[in-house]
């Protein structure tokens, strides 16, 4: 201790009647989105991997599936590459997404998050400050395998770009709040795989990212329908091709895509906040 | 005026009864141990406490607030250390300080000031642009109690805060906390299963299996107990400890196949003892009472006895 100075200030506050302290919602939120990206950054493996794992995928899906398959009910004026790339976007933010909230389940037993559960902050900043720092990370890493678009032939202007950065960020933020909330009630991280393996996956693949529902059987161009991750794939596709006149059958139009992908963030942020403020400690026993 | 109030707190999980009817006052500027074994209740409360867990029933206050009712004035008023640190190790002590003080509203000039008065006050402030994880785990802690007083909280809540630290990084922070109570008025609770961690203790709440089993300064709960304490293992325990009783006429308490009597004068008592029961005695300990006695004598058993692999509840 150095402060056997006569007058250092006091650390503690006598005089303050209310302690209570209302830091808002926005830069507590902030500040755990800046932490997110900034640890990113210091992590060479997480680097490593937000780099190498598009690339992996563009060789599987572009060099394997893409020579094998035709689509035989579905567009003839696109290859297949192309007609999948959405869903690699789609499944690169998906992971992304995941993977960077699987920290909460230990981060809350031990470590940075239970600090920050006993800070005056309300759980909703909580959840904003992790989605967005997390949504960022995924957009940025689907960002860069977006720049591979061209070594796929698809072609890419400045609009479709841009439109397609933005639905990126969209879809990521539904993701990661449904990673959150997922998150916050699973116990182990081996919950989290058993449910990344029952619900994900199947996510993704009924999604019409990589076939199209109408040559599907009844009950899965049903379940394809009712998958929030169609209409995020759609989006994708909407952006895409924006600002390019190419004849796609619309599985789902840009509205209903754009309003389902909203709506299921915001429902997603809505439950995590419901689950961080009503059970802040139940798991940790 | 108490700080701190518990009421009759009761909490279960599922059918596991975790605190059963807990009920203490801590005065303010005080600093007050909660000790007990694994699986005796002091994380649960020290959970309650920090607004983590609300109590399936009764009532518990911290700065006047009830922790149930108004957490978010438990929180402003609170600064915690858990037994894992909360820092990021990924980002350096000022990076730590900077988001651990936005949490709490502090910005701008505020919490530059904050932050240059907390690490003056630890002695971290050349270690500001130092990352976490190559700190010492000394060092780690005391980053750690900055972050916890950029608010100025008047309680601060400890789980365990010698655990991990090498027995010179234990005092130090023995010393630390001594200087924020002085210097500061801050009042410190601290779980602990460290005897001597609990020794300087102000006051002393001693927990076993949900229960308060004993309340008091460290040094009146051994006066309790009497003067010195002889402790026997012998191989026939049971018959010993009768023959012993009515030649010698004392109490032999059992605990964990151990006899230990309680006698005003130790030395006086083996004079009587050796010369007819030492042949049968495989060891024997004459001791001052230690808080391992009190708690021995409060439970009927000693204190790390379960401690097995039962989980910290």
């Amino acid at each position: 201790m150095t402060s056997a100075t006569p007058n250092a200030p006091p650390l503690t506050d006598s005089t303050r009647r209310d302690p209570t302290i209302a830091p808002g919602l926005c830069r507590p939120a902030l500040s755990l989105a800046q932490r997110e990206i900034v640890r990113f950054l210091r992590q060479r493996s997480r680097i490593l991997g937000a780099l190498g794992t598009p690339l992996v995928f563009w060789f599987i899906v572009g060099g394997g599936l893409g020579r094998s398959f035709s689509l035989s009910d579905g567009p003839q004026n696109i290859s297949y590459m192309e007609y999948t790339f959405p869903g690699a976007l789609a499944a690169i933010l998906l992971f992304t997404a995941i993977f960077s909230m699987i920290s909460i389940i230990d981060d809350r037993r031990e470590g940075f998050m239970q600090g920050v559960l006993v800070a005056p902050v309300s759980r909703l900043a909580i959840v904003l400050g992790k989605v967005a720092g997390a949504s960022i990370l995924a957009t940025g890493q689907a960002t860069l395998f977006l720049s591979l678009a061209p070594l796929a032939e698809i072609p890419l202007g400045v609009v479709a770009v841009v439109f397609t950065v933005a639905a990126m960020l969209l879809v990521a933020v539904g993701l990661t709040a449904m990673g959150f909330w997922l998150a916050w009630l699973m116990e182990s991280t081996q919950g989290f795989h058993a449910i990344m393996n029952a619900v994900l996956m199947p996510m993704l693949i009924l999604s019409g990212a990589f076939f199209p529902p109408e040559g599907a059987a009844t009950v899965l161009r049903w379940l394809t329908y009712a998958n929030p991750m169609t209409y995020s794939v759609a989006l994708l596709r909407h952006g895409l091709h924006s600002g390019r006149a190419v004849a796609l059958p619309e599985i789902v139009g840009i509205w209903p895509a754009l309003g389902v992908t909203v709506g299921f963030a915001i429902a997603m942020l809505g439950l995590s906040s419901f689950v961080a403020t009503r059970q802040s400690a139940r798991t940790l026993q | 005026m108490p700080i701190v109030t518990v009421e009759n707190i009761h909490h279960s999980y599922g059918a596991r009864v975790a605190l059963d009817g807990v009920s203490f006052d801590v005065a303010s500027g005080e600093c007050f141990g909660i000790l007990g074994p694994n699986g005796s209740g002091k994380s649960t409360l020290f959970k309650i406490l920090t607004t983590l867990l609300p109590p399936t029933s009764g009532r518990a206050a911290v700065a006047g607030f009830d922790v149930a009712k108004q957490p978010g004035s438990v929180r402003g008023s609170i600064g915690v250390v858990f037994q894992s640190p909360s820092l990021d190790i990924h980002l350096t002590v000022g990076e730590n300080l900077t988001h651990g003080g936005r949490l709490y509203g502090l910005g701008g000039m505020q919490l530059r000031q904050r932050m240059e008065q907390v690490s003056a006050a630890l002695g971290i402030e050349d270690r500001l642009k130092s990352r976490v994880k190559t700190l010492s785990g000394g060092l780690k802690r005391r980053a750690e109690l900055a972050k916890c007083l950029l608010h100025r909280p008047s309680v601060m809540l400890l789980d365990e805060p010698s655990t991990g630290l090498d027995p010179l990084a234990r005092k130090e922070l023995g010393r630390q906390l001594d200087a924020l109570r002085r210097e500061h008025g801050i009042t410190v609770l601290l779980t602990t299963h460290d005897m001597d961690e609990a020794d300087r203790c102000d006051r002393l709440a001693i927990f076993d299996q949900g229960k308060l089993v004993a309340i008091g300064a460290p040094e009146e709960l051994k006066r309790r107990i009497g003067g010195e304490t002889v402790i026997i293992d012998a191989p026939d325990a049971d018959g010993v400890t009768a023959e012993i009783e009515t030649a010698l006429r004392v109490k032999v308490g059992r605990a964990d196949g151990l006899m230990r009597i309680e006698t005003a004068d130790g030395a006086a008592l083996l004079s009587r003892l050796l010369p007819r029961f030492g042949s049968r005695i495989r060891s024997l300990t004459l001791g001052k009472p230690t808080l391992e006695d009190v708690f021995v004598r409060e439970t009927g058993h000693r204190f790390e006895s379960r401690s097995a692999p039962e989980r910290a509840a």
